[in-house]
C-alpha cells in the first residue's frame, strides 16, 4: 500500500485531521479516488493548487502517475515560479 | 496646435520630421521615425536606455525636446554598426553575453562608446561610475564591464 | 526516443559533448545590440490608436460613480471602457494548475468594479487618435469615490478591529474556519516530526524576528500591448510577456472569449523575473480595440509600473533553531505573515517550503499567513516567497555559528540536506548538490582572504524546487540540411541559444545551421509561460525529444534510400551512415533533406510533452561589505555565488543567471522598499527613489559553477534562473551584522537604518 500524507489543512479540513493514509492503488487516480470513498469532497479540495510528489518527485498536473506498492506520495501546494 | 519642422542629421544622414512641442527627441525618434532601437525605461533620465549623442555629448532622448535637436547631429543604436560591420562594443557585448533580455544593450552600448571616445584606458571603477547611469536589472552588470574593457582593448590595438 | 541513458553516460565524460557546455553568441544577438529587436512597445500596426488608463489616487475606496460623458466627446476619443464592460466573473472561478488562479480576483486587479484596492489601481481606459489626447480625455473621466481607510501592514492588516478589504474573506485552513471576515486569507501550515519537544533536547537555541518591506522585479521594459480585433470578432494581441498562451488564456477568460479567437504573437521581452507572468493592459487594449474597431496600443509609465504592477510580498519572519553544542540542528520553527497585496496569494507558503529545505532537520514547524493589505496584487518574483524567509533562516543559521562558535560554513556542512533528506515539506530529496555548493564556497580564495576594519563577510544558502510543466518544440529541417526549431517560451535570457545548442548536440550539426524561434500561439503547441526555472530543463527536454524525432525520421528515409532496414542506419555528427555494409555512401543531413520530396515530404520532429524530473537547486553565496560608520553606507566588496546547475548547457548565460539574481538579491537587502505615505499613496514612484542597484555599487560576481547532473534530464539539467535570488538577502544581512557587530534583521539596510542601528547601540 502506498503511504499517502496530506497537508495539515487539507487533513483537518475533509479526513478529521488524519494526515496519513495507506491507500493501495497503482495510479494516483486510483489512490484519489479510494480517498474520496472515505472522505467526500476531499478530490475536489486536492484539485484546487495541490501538486503530488512520488516518491520524490513533483507533478504539478497529477492523474496518471504510476504509483508503486510502497511508495510515498505527499500532496503539497503547487509550485509557481518567477 | 501646429506642429514644429525639424531638421537634423541622424547617424549621418539628413533627416526632417513634425513634432508636437511636447514630444521629446526619444518620442520623435520612435514614433516618427521608425527608430525604435533607443528603449523608454522610465521617461525619468534615471534608467539610461534611451541613451543617444547629441552633437557629441551623451544625453538621455527622453529629458531633451524634439524641437531642440534642429539643425544638431544624432546618433543612436542604430548608426552604431556600419553596414555589417559590428561595432567593438556590439561584438564584446556579444562574446561576453553582456545582455540577457537585451532592452538596456542600445543605451549601454551608446553610453559606453562615448566613454570610450574620451577616455580609451578606463578603469573599472571608472566604467562602473560612466555607467551608473544606465540601468541593467538582468546581468548584475559583470558581464557588462568585462564587454567595455576588451571593446576598449581591441580599440587600443591590444587584441 | 529515450536514450536516457546513453545522455548521462555523456554527461558523466563531458568531453563527449559537442555543443554543450559552450558559449557561442545568442542567435537574437545581432538584432539586440543594434536596435532591431522588437520590444512590446516597438511595435505598431496601421490605422492604430493609443490607449491610456485612468487609476485610482485613493489606496481603499468605494466607487460611487463614473462619469465618462465629458471625455467621450472629446474630438479624437474612440473608445472608453469600465469595469461594468467586462463580463461579470463567478467568485468561484478558478484554474487550476500550474497554480490557482482565481479569474475573480484577476477581473478586478485589471479593471475595478466596485471598490478599488490600491492607489494605481485601474478604473477606466481610454483609446484616442494620439497619446496626448488620450491622456487629456483620462483626465476628463470623472471618478466619485467613497474614501475608506487604508490598511498598508500586515501587522495593522491583522489587527481584529482592520477595516476588511474584502467582505466574506475568511481565513482558510484555520480549524475552524472563524465565522467572521478578515484580511487574512489563508494560513498554511507544514510540519515535520514534533519540533515543539525536540527543542527540549537542544543545548542552544537562537530566536528572532525579521522584516522585509515590499520590491519590485524591476524590469526595465514596462509592459507593453497592441491589440486588434477585427469585424469578425477575431483578435491578434502582440504583447511583452512570460507566455503568450497565458496571455491567451487570461484575455480570453477575462474578456469571455473562445481561445481559438486570440492569436497572441510574442514580442521580446524586456525583463520579467515573475512579474510579466500575468496580464494587465491586454484585457483593456482587446475591449478598447473591440469599442473602437481600431488596432489599440497601450504602454505603461514607469510609474504605472511601480505603482500598478507585481511588487513581491514584504513581510515579517520568526525564525527559531535549536542546536547542539557540536552544531547538530535539533529542531527549527518558522513563522511567517506574508503581504499578498490587494487580493489573496502570496508566495508564503512556498517561504514554509523553502525556508529550511538546505538542512537535514527531522522536527520542522512552519506557518504562513497570507494577508491581503491596500497595496498592489504581488506577483512572482524569482524563486517567489523563498528569499524571505531565508532571510530569517540563514541569519539564524549565522546567529547559532557565532554562538557555538562555530565556522557558518562548517555549520551548514555539518547539517546539509542530502540525497534522501526529508525536506520539510515531507518529500524527500533525490540527486541534489547542496553540500557541493557549501564545500565549494569553504574552498574558494574569496572566503579565506582576511578582512579590514568595517568589515564583515557573510555567507548564506538558498533552495529552489524549479519546476517541468507542458513544453512544445518543433525541429523542421529546411531543404538545404539547416534546421529551425520552434518552441513557446519566450526567450527571456538567452534560452534560444540553449535551445540551439541541445538541438545541435543530437543532430550533430553546426550551432550556426540552427535557428530557434519563439512562435506564437498558432504555429505551436500549447506550453506553459517561461518561469519556474524550466525552459532550459522542460523546454530543452522538448528540443531534445523533437530532434531526435527528426533525427529518427531521416534515418527512416536513409534506410528507404538504400532499401535497408531502419535499425541499418546510425546517425552522427549530422550523418547517416549503413552499419550492415559499406556499399551505400554515407549522407549528410543536408543530402536526406535535398532528398525529402522522393522519400516522403518534408522532414521534422515535435514533441509535447509535461517534464517531469525537475531537478532541485541549492546555491551558496558569500559576500564581503564594509560599512561606512560615519555614514551608514555600504559597500558590497566582494562576491561570490556558487550554484549547482546539474549541466551547464551554455556556461555565460548561467553565469549571468546567478549574478543578475545576486545582485537583484544585493538590492532588496540594502536599498529598494516601496515607501508609502500614511494613507497609501506610493511615494517612489520611479527610478531615481525606487533605487535599483546600478553599475557603480557593484563589485564583480564571482561565480562557482557546480555540476551535479539531474536524472531526470537527458543532459542532467537543473534549472538556474531563480535560486541566485534566494542565499543574497542572508549573506548581505551576515556580512553587515559582522560589520558592525549588531545583527540586522530589518530589510532594507539602508545607509539611515543602519546608523540609526548603529547610534542606538552606542
Amino acid at each position: 500500500m502506498a503511504k499517502v500524507t496530506l497537508p495539515i489543512e487539507v487533513a483537518r479540513s475533509h479526513c478529521h485531521g488524519e494526515r496519513g493514509h495507506d491507500v493501495s492503488g497503482s495510479d494516483i487516480r486510483e489512490i484519489v479516488k479510494k480517498l474520496e470513498l472515505q472522505f467526500p469532497g476531499l478530490r475536489e479540495r486536492l484539485n484546487q493548487g495541490l501538486a503530488v510528489a512520488i516518491d520524490g518527485e513533483i507533478f504539478q498536473d497529477w492523474l496518471l502517475q504510476e504509483v508503486e506498492t510502497d511508495s510515498e506520495v505527499y500532496f503539497l501546494p503547487a509550485i509557481e515560479g518567477g | 496646435m501646429a506642429k514644429h519642422h525639424v531638421e537634423a542629421i541622424i547617424n549621418g544622414d539628413p533627416a526632417e520630421f513634425l513634432c508636437g512641442t511636447e514630444q521629446t527627441l526619444l518620442d520623435c525618434l520612435r514614433d516618427e521615425l521608425s527608430l525604435t532601437g533607443s528603449k523608454e525605461g522610465c521617461s525619468s533620465g534615471d534608467c539610461g536606455a534611451c541613451s543617444v549623442m547629441l552633437d557629441g555629448r551623451l544625453v538621455c532622448a527622453c529629458l531633451v525636446l524634439g524641437v531642440e535637436v534642429n539643425g544638431k547631429k544624432v546618433e543612436t543604436i542604430e548608426g552604431v554598426a556600419k553596414e555589417d560591420d559590428l561595432h567593438p562594443l556590439q561584438k564584446h557585448f556579444l562574446q561576453e553575453a553582456a545582455l540577457q533580455c537585451g532592452i538596456c544593450t542600445p543605451g549601454f552600448i551608446i553610453a559606453a562608446k562615448a566613454l570610450l571616445k574620451e577616455n580609451l584606458h578606463p578603469t573599472e571603477t571608472e566604467i562602473r561610475y560612466w555607467l551608473a547611469g544606465n540601468l541593467c536589472r538582468c546581468t548584475g552588470y559583470d558581464k557588462i564591464i568585462t564587454a567595455v574593457q576588451k571593446a576598449a582593448a581591441e580599440m587600443r590595438g591590444e587584441s | 526516443m529515450g536514450n536516457e541513458k546513453d545522455h548521462l553516460e555523456a554527461i558523466e565524460g563531458k568531453e563527449k559533448f559537442r555543443f554543450i557546455g559552450t558559449s557561442p553568441i545568442r542567435p537574437d544577438g545581432v538584432d539586440k545590440v543594434t536596435g532591431r529587436a522588437n520590444f512590446g512597445a516597438d511595435f505598431t500596426a496601421n490605422g492604430m490608436i493609443h490607449g491610456r488608463v485612468v487609476r485610482s489616487p485613493h489606496a481603499h475606496a468605494k466607487i460611487k460613480s463614473i462619469n465618462i460623458e465629458k471625455a467621450l466627446k472629446m474630438k479624437g476619443v474612440k473608445a472608453i471602457v469600465t469595469g461594468q464592460d467586462f463580463p461579470k466573473i463567478d467568485p468561484s472561478d478558478k484554474v487550476v494548475g500550474e497554480v490557482v488562479v482565481s479569474f475573480y480576483d484577476m477581473s478586478q486587479n485589471v479593471i475595478a468594479r466596485d471598490k478599488v484596492f490600491y492607489d494605481g489601481h485601474a478604473v477606466a481606459a481610454v483609446a484616442a487618435t494620439s497619446i496626448k489626447i488620450a491622456e487629456e480625455a483620462a483626465t476628463l473621466i470623472e471618478v466619485e469615490y467613497e474614501v475608506l481607510p487604508a490598511v498598508m501592514t500586515v501587522i495593522d492588516a491583522m489587527k481584529k478591529n482592520a477595516p476588511v478589504l474584502h467582505k466574506g474573506m475568511k481565513t482558510e485552513g484555520m480549524d475552524p474556519v472563524p465565522k467572521r471576515s478578515s484580511n487574512v486569507a489563508s494560513r498554511a501550515e507544514l510540519k515535520l516530526g514534533n519540533a515543539a519537544e525536540a527543542f527540549k533536547d537542544a543545548d542552544v537555541i537562537v530566536e528572532r524576528d525579521y522584516t522585509a518591506q515590499t520590491v519590485h522585479q524591476g524590469y526595465i521594459e514596462p509592459h507593453a500591448c497592441v491589440a486588434e480585433v477585427s469585424a469578425d470578432g477575431m483578435a491578434t494581441i502582440w504583447s511583452s510577456s512570460q507566455g503568450q498562451f497565458m496571455v491567451r488564456a487570461f484575455v480570453a477568460k477575462l474578456c469571455a472569449m473562445n481561445a481559438s479567437k486570440i492569436k497572441v504573437i510574442p514580442s521580446e521581452i524586456g525583463g520579467g523575473f515573475g512579474g510579466k507572468t500575468k496580464v494587465y493592459l491586454e484585457p483593456l487594449a482587446l475591449l478598447l480595440s473591440r469599442q473602437s474597431g481600431r488596432p489599440v496600443k497601450m504602454v505603461m509609465t514607469r510609474e504605472e509600473v511601480l505603482r500598478a504592477t507585481g511588487p513581491t510580498s514584504g513581510g515579517h519572519a520568526r525564525a527559531k533553531i535549536g542546536a547542539k553544542k557540536d552544531g547538530t540542528l535539533v529542531a527549527a520553527e518558522l513563522e511567517m505573515e506574508y503581504e499578498a497585496g490587494a487580493f489573496a496569494g502570496s508566495p508564503v507558503k512556498l517561504g514554509c517550503m523553502t525556508g529550511f529545505a538546505p538542512y537535514n532537520l527531522k522536527h520542522v514547524s512552519c506557518i504562513g499567513w497570507d494577508v491581503v493589505v491596500n497595496r498592489p496584487q504581488a506577483a512572482a518574483y524569482r524563486a517567489p516567497g523563498a528569499p524571505v524567509a531565508a532571510f530569517a533562516v540563514e541569519s539564524a543559521m549565522d546567529e547559532l555559528a557565532d554562538t557555538l562558535g562555530i565556522d557558518p560554513l562548517e555549520l551548514r556542512i555539518k547539517n546539509a540536506a542530502v540525497e534522501g533528506t526529508q525536506a520539510p515539506y515531507g518529500v524527500k530529496f533525490p540527486k541534489i548538490g547542496c553540500l557541493e555548493t557549501l564545500r565549494q564556497a569553504k574552498a574558494t580564495e574569496h572566503y579565506n582572504m582576511p578582512l579590514g576594519p568595517n568589515q564583515g563577510r557573510g555567507v548564506a544558502s538558498g533552495f529552489w524546487f524549479n519546476i517541468g510543466g507542458q513544453s512544445s518544440a518543433s525541429v523542421m529541417v529546411n531543404p538545404d540540411g539547416t534546421v529551425i526549431v520552434a518552441t513557446g517560451s519566450p526567450d527571456i535570457g538567452g534560452s534560444r541559444a540553449s535551445m540551439a545548442l541541445m538541438a545541435a548536440e543530437v543532430l550533430g550539426i553546426d550551432y550556426d545551421n540552427i535557428k530557434p524561434l519563439v512562435a506564437d500561439t498558432e504555429s505551436v503547441p500549447f506550453s506553459d509561460l517561461t518561469g519556474g526555472s524550466r525552459v532550459t530543463f522542460a523546454t530543452g527536454k522538448a528540443v531534445v525529444e523533437a530532434a531526435e524525432d527528426a533525427v529518427n525520421d531521416m534515418k527512416r528515409r536513409a534506410a528507404k534510400i538504400w532499401d535497408v532496414d531502419i535499425d541499418q542506419v546510425e546517425w552522427k555528427d549530422g550523418i547517416a551512415t549503413c552499419i550492415e555494409t559499406d556499399i551505400h555512401k554515407p549522407m549528410t543531413i543536408a543530402e536526406i533533406a535535398a532528398m525529402a520530396g522522393k522519400t516522403g515530404g518534408a522532414i521534422s520532429g515535435k514533441a509535447n510533452i509535461n517534464a517531469k524530473g525537475a531537478g532541485a537547486a541549492f546555491a551558496t553565496h558569500i559576500c564581503d561589505v564594509e560599512v561606512d560608520p560615519e555614514t551608514g553606507y555600504v559597500q558590497v566588496l566582494r562576491y561570490t555565488a556558487v550554484q549547482d546547475v546539474g549541466t551547464a548547457i551554455h556556461p555565460a548565460y548561467v553565469e549571468g543567471q546567478m549574478q543578475g539574481g545576486a545582485v537583484q538579491g544585493i538590492g532588496w537587502a540594502l536599498n529598494e522598499e516601496y515607501v508609502y505615505s500614511k494613507d497609501g499613496q506610493l511615494q517612489n514612484t520611479g527610478f531615481l527613489d525606487y533605487r535599483v542597484p546600478v553599475a557603480s555599487d557593484m563589485p564583480m560576481i564571482d561565480t562557482v559553477i557546480v555540476e551535479v547532473p539531474n536524472p531526470g534530464h537527458p543532459y542532467g539539467v537543473r534549472g538556474v534562473g531563480e535560486v541566485p535570488i534566494v542565499p543574497p538577502l542572508g549573506a548581505v544581512a551576515n556580512a553587515v551584522s559582522h560589520a558592525i557587530g549588531i545583527r540586522m534583521a530589518d530589510l532594507p539596510m539602508s545607509p539611515p537604518k543602519i546608523l540609526a542601528t548603529i547610534d542606538a547601540a552606542d
